[in-house]
């Protein structure tokens, strides 16, 4: 089991967002709470349009205009923190950079010595199985290794929480898993807290130790789901009963969500022919 | 089986260009029988073996070595200035929204604007020497790095700006270490285009107000009717335009390695 402290790293508290459109102001996130432990690795799952970006971007920092508290380690976040490192969906990797020079940005802002930073740097790459990449370019690489690369960029500030927003979104399943697999081991080896925003249940479930469930638009916390399943665990865990199990019953919760957000969809689609008819 | 693939492969990749080469060579040689048979007057076009032997005549007696580096001189001047200046207020305006709300449409406009027919206000401003050929290109060459230094800043991935922000950087650093790299490849695909109207604006200033390098050989050979010798330099101009064009290609490729 990793070592998870009873003590709250981060602490979200009771925030909600409202964006301005032209249907409206639309609740994207309402009142949601949530407190993540040291060396934990809590998940959020939701529906698409259920406000699971929006919480990233609120808890990262770069989305100021909410209501409620944010507070890490004590400390209220007000911009983007430097105890948060943060991994995104899209491919983020500089494509002017070697690996080596990518995953050394965060050392170089430092003023970290040439040397040393590449010292570092060679430390996370091989860390996240990059090994022999260093030199070469994003543009070599696929899209599963230059996310790798993003990993190990943000690992390499040393974050107290690695924050992740649908990192794998853009991969087949099969790598998926395999860099799930990844994940899960560099959190064992460094017991770096983690927060996961995804959609994916499967990937979910192999890798929390806790998961917060969404609502559909507004984005509520429906419930929170305790994942016992034995550490270290690996992507053969994918198989076993209880993997199943956890599976079926947040698919229960989260199928009813999902059905609202296809019916919300259709409506739109419909307005907007009508609109344009 | 080796073989029998790799022959195959070899060849595709050598084929346009052999084609190309032959359309070109079936072209001159369609253009010498048209002109030798008298359906295009020789005192207008003079066959393209006449324009081949007074290539020679270029190097001996016209010195068109020395005139091509004085044009590539004026050429390298007019490309520093249309660079550094095109860039910085390229940078400026993108900073600066209403200087970029005010004036992109018409630095725009200028873009297509055929500033040659300018030369006579430039020669009142900076006299008959090389300054008026360099600043006709620096002007005509400017527009173009503004607006690609525009639009690579603004083009910048959403994703990469939030990169910096979460990593803290500060507005400079912001630019320093992400907007302008992100930039680079469209900025440098501006400097290309600007350096290319450059140099069309340089050699064609030079050839009417008859000074400095290649411009001013084509108007001398013009003015004496050496039909041959004329041809033969406008083929050269012709010939200093590509392998500019390509060795630009090259330096792009060499700056950005891989996509």
């Amino acid at each position: 089991m990793p070592a998870v402290s009873d003590s709250a790293l981060l602490k979200v508290d009771a925030v909600s967002v409202r964006f301005d459109t032209a249907e409206g102001s639309i609740t994207a996130v309402d009142d949601v709470s949530l407190t993540v432990k040291q060396g934990e690795f809590l998940s959020v799952i939701g529906p698409s349009g259920c406000g699971k970006s929006t919480l990233f971007n609120v808890i990262g920092g770069l989305l100021g205009n909410h209501q409620g508290e944010v507070r890490v380690g004590g400390e209220t976040v007000s911009g983007p923190h430097k105890s948060i490192g943060m991994v995104f969906q899209e491919e983020s990797t500089f494509p002017w950079r070697t690996v080596r020079d990518n995953v050394a940005f965060p050392l170089e802002l430092i003023g970290m010595p040439k040397e040393k930073r590449s010292e570092r740097a060679r430390h996370f790459i091989s860390m996240v199985g990059l090994d022999g990449f260093e030199n070469r370019f994003p543009g070599e690489l696929s899209g599963g290794m230059r996310q790798r690369v993003s990993l190990a960029r943000t690992l390499a500030s040393e974050p107290k929480i690695l924050l992740m927003d649908e990192p794998f979104a853009a991969l087949d399943e099969q790598t998926r898993l395999l860099l799930g697999d990844k994940v899960l081991q560099i959190q064992q080896q460094i017991k770096q807290t983690t927060l996961l925003i995804t959609h994916n249940i499967t990937e979910a479930v192999q890798m929390s130790d806790r998961i917060l469930v969404m609502t559909y638009r507004p984005g509520k916390v429906k419930r929170i789901v305790d994942i016992d399943l034995p550490r270290p665990r690996t992507s053969e865990i994918v198989g076993s009963e209880a993997f199943g199990r956890y599976v079926a019953q947040i698919w229960n919760d989260l199928r009813e969500e999902a059905n609202r957000g296809l019916r919300d969809e259709e409506k739109h689609a419909l307005q907007r022919g009508s609109g344009t008819a | 089986m080796t073989t029998v693939v790799s022959r195959p492969r070899a060849a595709s990749a050598y084929l346009p260009r052999l084609v190309g080469l032959a359309t070109v060579i079936l072209a001159l040689l369609l253009a010498e029988a048209i002109i030798r048979i008298g359906w295009i007057s020789q005192f207008i076009v003079p066959p393209p073996s006449e324009i081949a032997a007074s290539f020679a005549r270029l190097f001996l007696e016209e010195h068109i070595v020395h005139r091509f580096f004085y044009t590539v001189g004026e050429c390298l001047v007019a490309g520093v200035m249309i660079t550094v200046c095109g860039v910085g207020i390229g940078v400026l305006m993108h900073r600066v929204r209403l200087l970029q709300q005010a004036c992109e449409t018409w630095v725009a406009a200028l873009a297509s604007a055929p500033f040659v027919l300018a030369y006579p206000l430039f020669m009142v401003i900076f006299g008959r020497n090389a300054w008026t050929i360099i600043m006709m290109g620096f002007v005509s060459g400017l527009p173009p790095v503004i607006l690609k230094t525009i639009e690579g800043i603004s083009g910048t991935r959403r994703v990469l700006v939030n990169v910096g922000r979460s990593f803290n950087l500060t507005g400079s650093q912001q630019f320093r270490k992400i907007l302008f790299p992100a930039a680079m490849p469209t900025i440098f695909v501006g400097v290309r285009l600007g350096l290319v109207f450059a140099l069309i604006n340089i050699v064609g200033t030079e050839f009417l107000i008859n000074f400095g390098g290649l411009g001013q050989l084509i108007n001398d050979l013009a003015e004496r009717y050496d039909l041959g010798g004329t041809y033969a330099a406008i083929c050269f101009v012709i010939l200093v335009s590509v392998c500019f064009f390509m060795a630009l290609e090259q330096v792009e490729r060499w700056l950005r390695p891989v996509d």
